[in-house]
């Protein structure tokens, strides 16, 4: 196809006015997101995660759960029995209850614990569940929500050993503080809802908001079945404990105390 | 079957009462009156055709959000090889991004109330 001088200025012409006109009707509605922030996800065939408490400082404490509840829209209730927790910290014996030593350190004695879905290997959770809103992932590990298929019943909460799933008894979205997350949905009533290892950002090539907010470098995540990456690197070379592992479900979040 | 007269007439202001919200609306013009949509400018095409998505946009969500959810697809190719983001909340919003002038005016015409939103948050523009 020619095009003469004649044409070539008309087209250009008519570019800039509707490239001018386009950038303040652009504005004015918005734009869908780009298919180019999903070129490079992060994968594994494992997740995993290894929490160094021995660096964990109170500011990650605050941090790392700020971080979760801000990307994921995660309400907050002044009455405990409302908590919607996907992490949140604890002390010691509460996070590992079959732990008995007689004179733990005293440093452990006051610590406080960050605590999520271990999204275990052999997950009791997703066996009990009667819609499969819930299930492991083939690809990677991760036990996954689907919010749309949950029907509340609360039989996978029942079956977590590690109360790592909450209830929403009540509507969260007035309960959200602070600005909401445009680009995360929120959860209704009646849905139950956990961590899910940031899915949505491992999509888009960052680690999970936990493991980016904390700045003291104790949270590490990767693929366990990868035998040069950080986390194996890090349970070969430290001791370390999961919650209940006892209870034969494989938890893949690992602690060095 | 001297009172026929009586009998039809009885009939048909039966009739009259028993279809009132047909005609009703129709006298109206509230029947006839199809919803003005808001649609972006700056745009020249949706995700698929104007007649698909009138007809099917509910259809085509599910099946994005199973994709995305439970497959972790997130890429959908478009009629005219344009890829887009499977997402209701990042992408249709992103343009569409006015619910009330947009969703509601359809939805509220159809009387059908979709719980999209109960989670899904709307654009900041319509709020």
């Amino acid at each position: 196809m020619s095009v003469d001088r004649r044409k070539f200025l008309k087209l250009a012409g008519l570019s800039t006015v509707l490239g001018v006109a386009g950038q303040g009707t652009l504005a004015a509605f918005g734009k869908p997101i780009s298919p180019a922030r999903f070129e490079s996800p992060l994968t594994a065939k494992r997740w995993a995660m290894v929490i160094d408490l021995r660096k964990w400082t109170e500011e990650d404490s605050v941090a790392c759960v700020e971080a979760c509840r801000r990307a994921h829209n995660v309400p907050e209730f002044d009455n405990a029995k409302d908590a919607v927790k996907w992490i949140w910290m604890d002390q010691y014996d509460h996070a590992f209850p079959d732990e008995e030593e007689h004179y733990l350190p005293e440093k452990l004695h006051e610590a406080q614990i960050p605590l999520l879905c271990n999204h275990c290997d052999n997950p009791p959770c997703t066996r009990v569940c009667p819609t499969q809103a819930t299930w492991k992932r083939e690809s990677d590990g991760i036990v996954m929500m689907d919010w749309h298929r949950c029907i509340g019943c609360r039989f996978c909460m029942a079956a977590c050993p590690y109360g790592s799933r909450s209830f929403n008894w009540r509507d969260p979205r007035p309960h959200i503080q602070g600005e909401l997350n445009h680009e995360y949905p929120t959860r209704e009533r009646g849905v139950v809802e956990k961590c899910t290892f940031c899915e949505e950002r491992l999509a888009e090539g960052e680690e999970p908001a936990c493991v980016a907010a904390c700045k003291s470098g104790a949270m590490t995540f990767g693929d366990l079945e990868d035998p040069e990456s950080k986390v194996r690197r890090l349970l070969a070379e430290n001791f370390t404990i999961r919650r209940k592992p006892e209870l034969g479900t494989h938890p893949e979040v690992y602690y060095i105390v | 079957m001297s009172d026929s007269g009586k009998v039809i007439l009885g009939l048909v202001v039966f009739l009259a009462i028993a279809a009132f919200p047909l005609w009703y609306n129709h006298a109206t013009g509230e029947a006839t009156a199809m919803p003005e949509l808001v649609y972006p400018t700056g745009y020249t095409e949706c995700v698929a055709d104007s007649a698909f998505m009138r007809s099917s946009h509910m259809d085509l969500l599910n099946q994005w959000r199973d994709e995305v959810v439970r497959h972790g697809r997130r890429i959908y190719t478009g009629p005219h090889g344009t890829q887009y983001v499977m997402s209701l909340q990042n992408t249709c919003m992103g343009c569409h991004s006015n619910k009330a002038t947009f969703c509601d005016r359809c939805h509220n015409y159809m009387a059908v109330d979709p719980y999209c939103w109960q989670c899904h948050v709307e654009p900041k523009e319509s709020l």
